[in-house]
């Protein structure tokens, strides 16, 4: 074979890392360290003794603890190759884990957040020496108000479903101080929002009824009529709901909440669609909340720490999160002195580096950028549905026609009746080609599904590789079922075995539960 | 380390995936004949010789070696124990499968061969058991499982109100390759059966014959973003402690049959007729298998206490009052007041009637309207869904599950 | 701009491509995808934000001229805790949690995101070690959230609402745990003595309608409480649940409370391997023994090792998926969600890196400076300590013998560049030493306060010198 190269063949050949590293207590080797600690000073040990053989009995740890001993670069290493067994956002076209808005998360913003100045920051520091970093959050809280044309926001929560809790708390708190604690017990959600919010309505202490869609997957408006009265605290929903449908009666939704004295909460998790576009405050909602980690670009990580954004109208504003940033005099001030907040959600301030992020990024873009996301992310999505339902056995159920806003909740059932192969078997078969694509979408209202939000970040050309990825993977469960079944082949790990992880007899959680199980 | 020679991966955790679990097979060959003869069933000689006679052929057999394709591609080798000809051996010969015969049929094959193969399968040490057909076969089959043996239904019938088939043959064929594979979660579900020759003089009046229990497929997605649960048998616990957290003391409960309201049994400590009506009240129960008449006596009593039905999804068509629970008619449901019902089903449930309406039929028009609207299933502690209920008579109880 | 507007984040917002997309699923414009949108919910006006600062070099210029005005716990000498801490993080820590590929992951499943699931087991696996418990969750968001949690798992476990607050609690976590308990469960405060667990009144008030009795260790004030196992025994004559919420950072010369009968073990990982990020960076631990009574009442995730097709690989998966299926009481597993991933993995490489003997020194550095710290501070004229306890870290003094508030300390010694530490009364501040403390930085807090004092008594109150003086005789 000579110059010059071959095309590249249609589908991308992938194949993940696979170091086949051992769990770290296997690399134990008795002596080595990793760090060292600063010792105490010999000033320090003449002035007070041997304190630790005075400890009170039973307090002196007898065996030390069974943690690794490792050089450093041991370590290193070991993360690092276990880093490079994970599929980043940064490294594939990651639309397939819908509703999660995985965009991009802009390198300039580690950059930032890297400095001294925020990392080596204590919350309890003097406000004069923190300035900066509370110039960025109250100005960061300005722009979700704006956004959301809500009055007063708050970031102290660190994830999406704990901003939910602050929500529904702040809910409980307003009719508390009304006096209606007792007789307002219920809050109605929908079958398409998220569950956090029937969870935390739920872990509040309240009665949840879940409205299911009408028959084109819109939400019922005449169900909703059916059982919204003085028992109503609130109505808690998504829109659009996480099947990319936007619900044209919103408003009218608000309204009947409002008529009965209930509050409306409005979860914005799947905001990105519509930024610059609609505004939870001018449809009515008293409270909102959204995912700085998904709307506004700050980074995964792997699961957290994200960062929640309550956005609140007047009425509610006493209730926030305490304390809350005051500007007084071209100064930042932290007020704590605010009787009816719901008090303390989350140590301190909130994920200072994600606040930071997020303020990045929408200056970065500026109003006519923010816009242009939203406007961009829709049309990437109903691209991608263009090119997903050209997929035979693919279909994307209710609304059939519309067009949707940011994400689309797609269904195999086609596929699924004429191969038998499942919407579970396609995900874990398509990272065998490097994507992303998952199912956690219960209860599965649409059968089979798959839910695909391509956000703003992905070009044109990667959209088409995915949906290409899809149609060969639609292609193999018709003529090649066997493949998809033994799936993964190109993955770190091999097909992975379930049934210990449910029986307690034989889980291992950790590594010294299964050693004592397993070995002794 | 425990012993262990360092640097070596030693995981013992078990493995199944070589566990030999034995599938049976039975075929109704003739099932699904009258479909396309119009002939609404294929019950009885007599209608299998008119369905014949207007051209209809079987699509049991090809349903069959459709759903055990699925099985070779995965284990080449496996054994399907099963009937000889038509009623299993030739569609698992024509999978490319091997038959292990224990029962013959005569010809052509009645609802008593197809009980006794089940008898014999079953005795040969089938771990589940499929067969091909409609209700009418299920209620066969059903006749003759032995307790606690799954069942699987590969859809080939015209009648489909129960709820123990898989969606498709191909996705039959995927439950049981899994189920040779590894043990699946099984759950209870209603065999129900209409007579046909009412069925085919206008009247659908389907009657519940059994409870079974069912593989399914749990939805096993690793990437577990919320708390929801993931499993329909999760989701029956739930459920019927939903419905027992809003139970009164001194008020009396007929409940209704059906997996949820077994399970609210026992969670209460109590035994449960499986297909009939048991009236219980204040952890006790009052009246086991009640008939009609009995529940008006208990009803209308001077000065008895107030009393609700506890009803569930009965089927897989949706219905809550009209198939299999006929003992609570128009009259006892009048005699219970202006709040009848406590209905009690999981969201899955829900959420697979597909946006379809949940269905009322009690003979008593005026009654069905009152009942229709929308109506607040319980699905948990303190949870509720709404979903409409409509009031067909003539809708809805005529597509495939 | 007369030029289209096209942005570095936005690919497909060149006009050429834009088209070819309308044009590709047939649309005129994209106004077209909002037509459920109804004319009057659509914003008639662009947003009012600032921006862009679309060049990358604008946006760094500005951003950081905002953080410079931040000073730092670098330039200030800081005896700041209160539940945030500083502590070294080693380089590998922060090398490991910028990679892109933990940095960006989310939630694939254990085939593609393979690294993640063994590296949070892995953190699961450490905590394990250190605090000798058979199980720990995946983080959750913060230490508030755990405690609440742990606290809310005892009440559904032993369906009583009644919880003994055993220890003084950090005032900022308590009210997070009121907020979110408070449907389910009724707090009884215990008061303290000399620092520590009233034990006697404790043994007076369990019964059996206690859920739990609460124990936090180290305390508010930094006093470790020696008498786990009698309130352990105490809680289990009645059927209660011992939780403990705790600190790690101690675990590796302190016993863990799993070995005095603690059955729930909760709290922050912040001060394992985070910076101090301005209170951002904090994540939650719950530790129960392997009990499926306990593992099934846990609401975050939870990895496991699991057997794979091939011989040798080690899998991982969600251990008891479906948990709520044990539910006999559906009252709310309360919920999954993004939490504190990335912090778990930072706490992880931490505890590899420090291993038995660098939590052993560290556990020793702490409680022999704090001893140092107490001494040297109680030492000066007119200050005490407010309890005789064991000290981990933070300890409390108290400067009414002098008659100077801690407010005025504060004011003092900020202007000499010192953050003395965070108060907690009007003569009481909370002062926390940690590894980074040096013996010097000790001597020159000491110096600073004595000083203080001093020169505030020869200001304001001449006589208070004798009195210091009759005190100390």
């Amino acid at each position: 074979m000579s110059l010059p190269i071959a095309p590249k063949p249609a589908i991308r050949r992938f194949h993940q890392a696979r170091w086949d590293e051992p769990v770290i207590f296997e690399s134990t080797t008795p002596g080595e360290r990793g760090v060292l600690v600063s010792q105490p000073e010999p000033g320090i040990r003449e002035t007070v003794g041997d304190v630790l053989s005075t400890l009170p009995a039973g307090l002196r740890r007898e065996k030390k603890a069974a943690l690794p001993e490792m050089g450093q670069m041991r370590v290193l290493r070991h993360y690092l190759r276990l880093s490079q067994e994970n599929l980043g956002a940064d490294f594939n076209i990651d639309v397939g884990q819908g509703t999660c808005t995985m965009k991009y998360a802009p390198k300039v913003n580690e950059a930032l957040v890297g400095t001294s100045k925020l990392a080596d920051l204590h919350p309890l520091q003097h406000t004069d020496d923190v300035q900066g970093i509370l110039d960025i959050i109250w100005n960061l809280e300005r722009a979700v108000a704006e956004i959301s044309g809500m009055h007063r926001v708050s970031l102290h929560t660190s994830g999406g479903s704990t901003a939910i809790w602050t929500n529904i708390a702040m809910i409980r708190a307003y009719h508390e101080a009304n006096g209606e604690a007792e007789t307002r017990d219920e809050v109605i959600t929908t079958i398409f929002s998220h569950p956090s919010n029937a969870a935390t309505a739920k872990a509040a202490g309240y009665k949840v009824i879940t409205l299911h869609p009408d028959a084109d997957g819109y939400p019922d408006a005449d169900a909703l009529r059916s059982v919204i009265g003085p028992r109503t605290a609130a109505i808690m929903i998504t829109n659009p709901e996480d099947t990319g449908i936007f619900n044209p009666r919103v408003k009218e939704w608000v309204d009947l909440a409002h008529s009965v004295g209930a509050l409306a909460s409005y979860d914005q998790a799947n905001a990105n669609g519509i930024l610059g576009i609609t505004r939870a405050r001018d449809a009515g909602f008293d409270v909102c909340h959204f995912n700085l980690h998904k709307t506004f670009g700050t980074p995964h990580g792997s699961g957290g720490p994200g960062s929640g954004a309550n956005a609140v109208s007047e009425a509610l504003a006493p209730f926030l999160p305490g304390p809350v940033i005051e500007r007084v005099d071209g100064r930042y001030v932290l007020d704590s002195d605010r009787p009816q907040s719901i008090g303390k959600v989350a140590p301190f301030y909130g994920v200072a580096p994600n606040l930071v992020r997020a303020y990045s990024w929408i200056l970065a873009l500026g109003p006519e950028g923010i816009k242009a996301v939203a406007e961009i992310a829709v049309l990437n999505n109903n691209y991608l549905m263009k090119r997903i339902l050209d997929i035979p056995g693919a279909s994307a159920p209710y609304a059939v026609g519309r067009r949707r806003i940011e994400q689309v909740r797609y269904s195999w059932q086609e596929l699924y009746e004429e191969t038998g192969i499942t919407s579970e078997e396609i995900g874990v078969r398509a990272s065998d080609f490097g994507m992303h694509y998952w199912t956690s979408h219960h209860p599965y209202v649409v059968p089979q599904p798959f839910t695909l939000e391509p956000t703003e970040s992905y070009s044109m050309a990667e959209l088409d590789e995915y949906a290409a990825v899809l149609a060969e993977v639609a292609r193999e469960a018709r003529e090649t079922p066997e493949v998809i079944r033994s799936a993964p082949h190109n993955q770190t790990v091999h097909h992975t075995h379930h049934d210990d992880l449910d029986d307690p007899e034989r889980w291992a959680i950790t590594w010294r539960a299964y050693q004592r199980k397993y070995f002794s | 380390m425990a012993g262990l020679p360092a640097q070596v991966l030693q995981l013992t955790l078990t493995s199944n995936v070589h566990a030999a679990r034995t599938v049976g097979l039975v075929i109704n060959p003739i099932a699904g004949i009258g479909g396309p003869a119009g002939l609404k069933g294929s019950d009885g000689p007599d209608i299998q010789a008119v369905a014949y006679s207007k051209g209809s052929r079987s699509r049991s057999i090809d349903r069959a070696v459709n759903a055990l394709s699925m099985i070779a591609a995965t284990f080449p080798d496996a054994h399907i124990v099963t009937a000889a000809g038509q009623m299993g051996a030739d569609a698992v010969t024509a999978a490319g499968l091997t038959a292990d015969v224990v029962y013959s049929s005569r010809q052509p094959s009645t609802g008593d061969d197809t009980a006794a193969a089940v008898t014999a399968i079953a005795a040969a040490g089938a771990s589940l058991l499929l067969f091909v057909g409609g209700d009418g076969t299920a209620r066969d089959v059903a006749s003759k499982l032995p307790v606690g043996l799954p069942m699987l239904g590969i859809p080939a019938g015209v009648k489909m109100y129960s709820a123990c088939f898989a969606v498709s043959a191909s996705a039959a064929g995927t439950l049981a390759t899994r189920w040779i594979e590894e043990p699946l979660p099984v759950e209870n579900r209603e065999v129900l059966d209409v007579d046909e020759q009412a069925i085919r003089t206008g009247r659908v009046d389907p009657h519940l014959f059994a409870i079974v229990r069912v593989p399914f497929l749990a939805g096993r997605t690793q990437a577990r973003k919320s708390a929801t649960l993931a499993s329909e048998a999760a989701g029956v616990r739930v459920a019927a402690s939903g419905a027992i957290a809003t139970m009164s003391p001194g008020t009396r409960y007929l409940l209704g049959p059906g997996g949820t309201t077994m399970e609210i049994a026992r969670q209460l400590g109590l035994t449960k007729t499986p297909l009939g009506v048991d009236v219980i009240r204040d952890g006790h129960v009052e009246l086991a298998d009640a008939s009609e008449q009995e529940l008006l006596n208990l009803l209308t009593e001077s000065a008895g206490p107030p009393a609700r039905a506890i009803v569930t999804v009965i089927g897989g068509q949706g219905f809550l009052l009209g198939r299999g629970n006929q003992q609570l008619s128009a009259a006892v449901l009048r005699a219970l007041g202006s709040d009848p019902l406590c209905v009690v089903a999981t969201e899955q449930k829900l959420t697979a009637l597909g946006g379809r309406p949940l269905l009322v039929d009690t003979g008593d028009r005026e009654l069905d309207t009152t009942l229709s609207g929308y109506i607040a299933v319980t699905t948990g502690v303190g949870r509720t869904s709404v979903y409409p209920v409509h009031a067909p008579e003539n809708e809805g109880a005529h597509s495939c599950v | 701009m007369t030029q289209p507007f096209v942005h570095p984040y936005l690919p497909n917002s060149a006009p050429e491509t834009k088209a070819a997309m309308l044009e590709a699923v047939g649309a005129e414009s994209i106004d077209e995808f909002y037509a459920d949108i109804p004319a009057e919910l659509r914003l008639q006006r662009l947003l009012d934000l600032p921006g862009p600062l679309a060049a990358e070099q604008d946006l760094v210029r500005h951003v950081e001229s905002i953080l410079d005005r931040n000073v730092s716990t670098k330039q200030r000498l800081s005896f700041l805790g209160a539940g945030t801490y500083n502590h070294y993080v080693p380089a590998v820590v922060d090398e490991v949690i910028g990679r892109s590929e933990f940095l960006t992951a989310y939630a694939g499943e254990p085939y593609e995101d393979h690294g993640r699931f063994q590296a949070l087991f892995e953190y699961q696996s450490l905590m394990a070690e250190l605090l000798n418990m058979d199980v720990v969750n995946v983080p959750t968001y913060d230490g508030f959230q755990a405690t609440a949690t742990s606290l809310s798992m005892a009440g559904r476990m032993t369906g009583r609402r009644r919880v003994l607050v055993a220890s003084d609690v950090l005032p900022d976590k308590l009210s997070r745990v009121i907020d979110f308990v408070r449907p389910n469960l009724d707090l009884v405060f215990v008061p303290t003595v000399d620092g520590t667990a009233d034990v006697n009144q404790i043994a007076a008030l369990v019964s059996d309608d206690v859920a739990a009795v609460w124990v936090e260790t180290p305390s508010y004030t930094g006093a470790v409480e020696a008498a786990i196992q009698g309130l352990a025994d105490l809680a289990h004559t009645v059927g209660a649940v011992l939780v403990v919420g705790t600190d790690p950072v101690g675990y590796g010369v302190l016993t863990p409370p799993a070995d005095q009968g603690a059955d729930i073990v909760c709290g922050d990982i912040q001060s394992l391997g985070l910076h101090q990020w301005f209170g951002g960076a904090h994540g939650g631990f719950i530790a129960v023994h392997d009990d499926p009574a306990y593992v099934m009442e846990m609401p975050s995730r939870l990895f496991g090792l699991a057997t794979t097709d091939v011989p040798g690989e080690i899998g991982f998966g969600d251990v008891a998926y479906d948990r709520t299926s044990f539910a006999q009481r559906e009252e709310g597993k309360e919920w999954v969600g993004t939490a504190a991933a990335l912090w778990g993995i930072a706490a992880g490489v931490y505890l590899a890196l420090m291993g038995p003997q660098g939590m052993a020194d560290l556990g020793e550095t702490l409680i022999l400076r704090t001893k140092y710290a107490q001494q040297k501070l109680s030492s000066i004229n007119g200050v005490a300590l407010t309890d005789p306890a064991l000290h981990l870290r933070e300890f409390v003094i108290d400067f009414s013998g002098a008659s100077v508030t801690s407010h005025s300390i504060v004011e003092t010694l900020r202007a000499e560049g010192i953050e003395p530490g965070v108060i907690v009364g009007e003569y009481e501040l909370l002062i926390c030493v940690t590894e980074m403390t040096t013996q010097l930085d000790i001597d020159r807090l000491s110096t600073a306060i004595e000083t203080a004092v001093t020169s505030h008594n020869t200001a304001h109150h001449p006589a208070a010198v004798s009195h210091s003086e009759e005190k100390s005789a």
